[in-house]
């Protein structure tokens, strides 16, 4: 037999990466091969080789051999190495001779194991130089085949990607109405544009009794499958619970209290749940942590309020209800923050005045004309080379008519419904007792403190009270005056106090420079791991503020964002 | 106690059994530092246990939780004690909801806050 021959049929090979566990070996009759296997994975058993046949072969990270193999340039003679090599020894057992590193720019991607000749003479000079040359050519080869399966694994990661976007995308469709209402008098339209990356927006018609018709627009922090099945949660806790409940305090509250126990680690739900009596344009709606919507009537536009926490984050979490009516004539836009919070290429947010404006320069007739409207301004601010950054959602309903604007009502809360007048509003006998601006500037959050305490000294609260309001103001504004102002003295936050017999709130606002104010999750702080180093020792504001008060809401504004803090004093706790 | 809105100061007595730590002015991120070295100074002298006198305090807001938190995982890396003295009522009950006070002892009723 020529060297050759015995070479073919004694080299085994190895690299860095796993082999393929269907790759089938081709084994000779009478050859011994192995494997070498880089970076502690064992290698795949080479050919069975007869009564000669390489086992397995680990080399693990820190074995001498390792770096013996990546800096010999050469055939290495196994009985003439002497490393303290586990490896070595394993192939020295198994009767190979020598070894020929395989080296591609500077990295070693596998090795050449051959057995003793079947000559049983030494391998000659000749012999090495060969098997060098060999390995010289072998390397590249391999490492370019490495490159190869490399490749084949990220597309087969981006395959399995696409699928899971697409199985996200059916979830989501899934649940989206496949139709409109069909109200007397009212147009009604509605818009879904998912990102490419899938977020978890969602909106919904549920028929109610006596011809009311719930309208939902949400959206799920997070995106993909998660995000897709939170929504699809969340869309049958809706329509399970609206028919039954009905007032959209309790219909949030309720289902804020079945998300809770249910909803993954940092993820929540914003909601805006309203209940439409086409006959009349009454609208008495609820927001867990939402938009507010807009109401039009010609070329003004003004924003419904209601303030509430949005689902999933707090448990107990009790969500204020508003009333509008929306007369002859004026329209509701429903929508989700991909809207606002799209950019331009130079990097503008789109934000909640534009959309108002836009919203306010509609000259249509349809509620479809609306949506172009709308999305055709969007597309004229993001430039035609916008890549989707979020769901966009619209929801549009526009009374057939005449012109007017009718006042928010704000009624009362769920947790003060049994003790309200029937017909008596909350917002009635609401007096201001404070409404400032202060610059944002770290550290002013004690000037907001002191100055919210001046200003309820009317109302004679006791002295716990008091110092709880005080902590929850000097929270809020903190997080408002980091996260609103970015610590900056030139953009202020606003601080607003109001009363009325019932209860007291204080609504801080910011002007939105971060983004989102960071919720923090409804979790206690978990002071354990933060003792034991695992967490941050800070964390603590939100939790601080939801101890210090009645109730704790979140309002997205034209600007920014508002926390509003509620005091009762009547019964308050 | 209104007014007293100074960063916080420290005083520090450092016995070979108790260390001690008088806090005055405002508990918060602006205090990191001043505590960090009243610990290093009350336990130098090998105190096994170590007092926070919180009586001329004034203000404590979420990041001067955060500095006692910090002091008290490091006291217990240490095996050392932690109690606190002279906390008002208000900041007693945020030393309770926090749990604070379920490792550290909480001593002393001083009504509102006043000595």
């Amino acid at each position: 037999m020529t060297f050759i021959q015995s070479l073919r049929r004694t080299v085994g090979l190895g690299g860095r990466s796993a082999p393929e566990p269907d790759a089938p070996s081709e084994p000779d009759e009478g050859a011994s091969a192995g494997e070498a296997q880089a970076d502690g994975v064992p290698a795949e058993p080479g050919a069975p080789a007869g009564s000669t046949g390489i086992g397995p072969v680990e080399i693990a990270p820190d074995d001498p051999l390792l770096a013996l193999l990546q800096s010999t340039d050469g055939v290495i003679d196994v009985d003439r190495a002497t490393l303290d090599s586990p490896a070595l020894e394993a192939l020295r057992a198994q009767g190979i001779a020598v070894i020929v590193p395989l080296v591609a720019q500077g990295e070693l991607v596998g090795a050449l194991y051959l057995g003793e000749r079947l000559s049983e003479q030494d391998y000659s000079t000749d012999d090495r130089r060969l098997l060098a040359s060999l390995a010289a050519r072998t390397a590249p080869a391999i490492r370019v085949a490495q490159l190869v399966r490399e490749q084949a694994t990220e597309v087969a990661a981006r395959e399995r990607l696409e699928q899971e976007l697409q199985v996200a995308t059916l979830i989501q469709q899934q649940f989206l109405p496949r139709s409109l209402p069909d109200l007397a008098d009212w147009q009604v339209a509605a818009y879904y544009g998912p990102a490419r990356a899938v977020g978890g927006d969602f909106y919904d018609f549920i028929e109610l009794p006596d011809g009311r018709i719930g309208v939902v627009v949400g959206d799920v922090t997070d995106k993909g499958v998660p995000a897709a099945l939170v929504m699809a949660r969340t869309h049958s806790v809706l329509r399970a619970e609206a028919p039954r409940l009905i007032e959209p305090g309790a219909v949030l509250a309720r289902a804020n209290h079945i998300l809770c126990e249910e909803m993954p680690a940092n993820m929540f739900v914003t909601c805006l749940y309203g209940v439409l009596e086409p006959s009349t344009g009454r609208f008495v709606f609820a927001n867990a942590g939402h938009n507010l919507p807009y109401r039009r009537s010609g070329g003004s536009v003004d924003e419904l309020r209601a303030t509430g926490m949005p689902l999933g984050l707090l448990p107990g979490m009790a969500y204020e209800e508003a009333e509008a009516v929306v007369e002859a004539g004026q329209g509701l836009l429903l929508y989700s923050d991909g809207f606002v919070e799209a950019h331009s290429p130079d990097g503008e947010m789109y934000g909640f005045p534009q959309l108002r404006d836009a919203y306010g320069a509609f000259d249509g007739d349809t509620g479809s004309d609306l949506v172009d409207h709308l999305l055709d301004g969007l597309q004229a601010f993001t430039g035609s080379g916008w890549e989707q950054e979020d769901d966009l959602t619209l929801v549009a309903l526009r009374r057939s008519g005449g012109t007017g604007f009718t006042d928010v009502d704000e009624v009362a809360g769920a947790e003060e419904a049994d003790a309200a007048t029937a017909g008596e509003t909350a917002g009635r006998g609401e007096r201001s007792l404070l409404d400032l601006e202060i610059p944002g500037a770290i550290g002013n959050e004690r000037l907001a403190m002191d100055r919210v305490a001046e200003a309820v000294a009317s109302l004679g609260l006791p002295a716990d009270r008091l110092e709880r309001l005080k902590t929850a103001v000097s929270e809020a504004a903190m997080n408002a005056i980091e996260h609103g102002s970015q610590g900056r003295p030139d953009v202020p936050i606003r601080v607003h106090v109001t009363a009325t017999d019932e209860s007291l709130r204080v609504r801080i606002a910011d002007l939105g420079l971060s983004g989102a104010i960071p919720l923090g999750t409804s979790e206690v702080p978990d002071l354990e791991a933060k003792l034991a180093g695992e967490q941050t020792p800070r964390g603590w504001g939100l939790f601080l503020i939801e101890q210090m008060v009645d109730e704790l809401g979140v309002e997205q504004t034209d600007e920014g964002q508002a926390v509003v803090l509620t005091l009762h004093l009547k019964g308050g706790s | 106690m209104e007014g007293l809105v100074t960063p916080l100061t420290t005083r520090v007595e450092a016995g070979s059994e108790t260390g001690r730590i008088v806090l005055a002015g405002r508990v918060d991120r602006d205090g990191d530092a001043a505590l960090a070295k009243a610990y290093r100074e009350a336990t130098a002298a090998g105190a096994t246990a170590l007092d926070l006198d919180f009586a001329d305090v004034a203000y404590i807001n979420s990041t001067g939780i955060a500095l006692v938190v910090r002091l008290l995982a490091e006291a217990r890396r240490d095996g050392r004690t932690v109690r606190a003295t002279g906390l008002s009522d208000h900041y007693r009950e945020i030393f309770r909801i926090t749990r604070l006070s379920d490792f550290m002892t909480i001593v002393g009723d001083v009504p509102g806050g006043e000595r």
